[in-house]
């Protein structure tokens, strides 16, 4: 692999731009890996080259029905933050958040990480509470949050409206300075390059069929779209799909697919210096480098696998939008897309061992999976190589929903998150 | 925006006067106080979450206000049939059930082989 760097862009420039090569192999399958992972978005494509890179395996494939980042990891809207109230969570998206900082260069790819500051804004009193006690939480477990004034959120984005008679008023908001967005795609594609550098295949347009078992019920192969592909682990990563993956090999998740909607509108001048949420609204908003304003809205009631969603989920976020950000009444949208989500009970991630030896998962990342990308890779990979979670991951067993030891993020933000 | 047609109403009307409810015909253990922590995961967080046919319960929260269950399609978000709580799964010809598994056991493979 030639390095990027601004030499190599020089070079190329003088050269008339020959000699870039292929950023990865596409390599015809092998009879058999050491470890198959299914579903090459970021968590799937980072846990192989975290395989390769931390612990020496590199008989590794990953195999997408699709192309490669074209499911959720090309669907999200960026958000990156650890801001979350309960260890687990904490642990995980900080540990995650950690690896971002330091991305572009492990991977030698630019992720274009942009640390602009989250803020939450808080619209009434119950909102102020809670902030504030994930405040205290995220500072007691070393994760930089703080509490703002309405004045103080003023100053840091001054698009907001604080006046007293806006339609949603603000009484203050809570700021992780190190949140910000990154570049979707580039994650995919670095971590893809990488991996493929260390000898790890990445093959697309290669659909999984069926999980094969010995007769000792362990994972023996995939059946794929092109035929047979043994594997000595296999980990599954598919984010909307892992019921159906899952099911392959008789394992029942706690998981609903639902739909989740995201809009850009069309590129503006830089206006719009960090990322702003607000959950009681329920709408967030960021500005992206090419200047589209990217916009989050909900999910469907409703379990689809459709990729679209309901144009009332949209409709209610522009409204809430235009509401806080009357600025932005005229600009016109440019694109709307759904990716489909895998969400769990409690609203917290699966990663873990499953009943049938030596079958992973990682799932139920829901509506939140993006800024978990390197973290959750990281630690599946340590899991795929030594067969137990890392401490970091270790509360995020499948087995909870039988010990009823729940992570119930979904009652801390009471919101999609 | 789904169309939703309410058995008790009889009538089709906007998704948004209905609340979906879950996976439909999901019983309720009677004796959920003595079940073990394996049966009550199995009754109350494991789904199928079918690629496919799926049968759901809604209710229509700003109509009648009553519960009833339906038969849609979670690709393409088509309803086949909606009907009364309590009442059976339809039977539906031509829908194919969801996201047939193909289960590799050694069994299924090898059959007898050596």
């Amino acid at each position: 692999m030639r390095k990027y760097s601004v030499f190599a862009v020089a070079r190329e420039a003088m050269r008339g731009h020959k000699g870039w090569e292929a950023q990865w192999a596409s390599p015809e399958p092998r009879k058999e890996y050491d470890v198959v992972i299914v579903g090459a978005g970021g968590h799937g494509l980072g846990a192989a080259y975290y395989l390769a890179k931390e612990h020496g395996i590199t008989n590794v494939a990953v195999i997408e029905k699709g192309w490669l980042g074209g499911g959720n990891t090309g669907r999200n809207t960026t958000i990156i933050r650890s801001n979350y109230l309960y260890d687990e969570s904490m642990d995980i998206y900080e540990h995650s958040l950690k690896l971002w900082e330091g991305l572009s260069q492990d991977l030698n790819y630019n992720v274009m990480y942009s640390p602009r500051g989250v803020m939450m804004l808080s619209h009434n009193v119950h909102d102020k509470q809670s902030f504030q006690r994930h405040v205290h939480a995220n500072r007691l477990h070393g994760i930089d949050n703080e509490w703002l004034t309405p004045e103080q959120a003023k100053a840091y984005c001054p698009p907001l409206d604080i006046s007293a008679t806006a339609r949603y008023p603000i009484n203050g908001a809570a700021l992780q300075r190190r949140g910000g967005t990154a570049r979707h795609d580039a994650v995919a594609w670095g971590y893809a390059r990488a991996a493929s550098d260390r000898g790890v295949h990445v093959i697309q347009n290669c659909e999984v069929k069926g999980i094969r078992r010995g007769q000792d019920g362990a994972v023996t192969g995939v059946e794929t779209s092109k035929g047979f592909i043994g594997a000595k682990k296999i980990g599954v990563s598919a984010s909307g799909h892992n019921s159906v993956i899952m099911a392959m090999a008789d394992v029942k998740l706690p998981l609903h697919s639902v739909p989740l909607q995201a809009l850009v509108s069309e590129p503006m001048k830089p206006i719009f210096p960090c990322v702003v949420m607000s959950n009681s609204v329920h709408a967030y908003i960021s500005q992206s480098d090419k200047g589209e304003l990217v916009i989050g809205a909900g999910t469907d009631q409703y379990n689809s696998y459709s990729q679209t969603g309901g144009l009332q989920i949209i409709t209610h976020t522009l409204d809430a939008i235009c509401e806080l950000f009357p600025m932005f009444r005229r600009v016109k949208m440019m694109r709307q897309w759904g990716g489909i989500t895998d969400n769990t009970p409690d609203r917290s991630a699966i990663q873990g061992v499953t009943p049938v030896p030596n079958l992973f998962v990682n799932c139920g990342w829901g509506t939140g999976g993006f800024k978990a990308t390197p973290g959750s890779a990281h630690l599946f990979a340590y899991l795929i190589a030594r067969g137990e979670p890392h401490k970091l991951a270790a509360g995020l067993t499948l087995d909870r929903f039988r010990t009823g030891r729940l992570i119930d993020e979904a009652a801390a933000a009471a919101v999609a998150h | 925006m789904l169309l939703i047609y309410c058995p008790y109403c009889e009538e089709e009307r906007s998704e948004l006067e209905f609340r979906h409810g879950g996976d439909a015909h999901i019983a309720r253990p009677a004796n959920i106080a003595d079940i073990t922590d394996e049966a009550f995961q199995d009754y109350f967080f494991l789904r199928d979450n079918p690629k496919g046919l799926i049968f759901e319960r809604w209710r229509h929260i700003h109509g009648c206000g009553r519960f009833f269950n339906a038969a849609r399609d979670t690709v393409s978000d088509r309803f086949f049939a909606s009907y009364k709580a309590g009442e059976p799964k339809p039977d539906l010809p031509g829908v194919a059930p969801a996201s047939e598994k193909t289960v590799e056991t050694y069994e299924a493979t090898e059959g007898n082989a050596q």
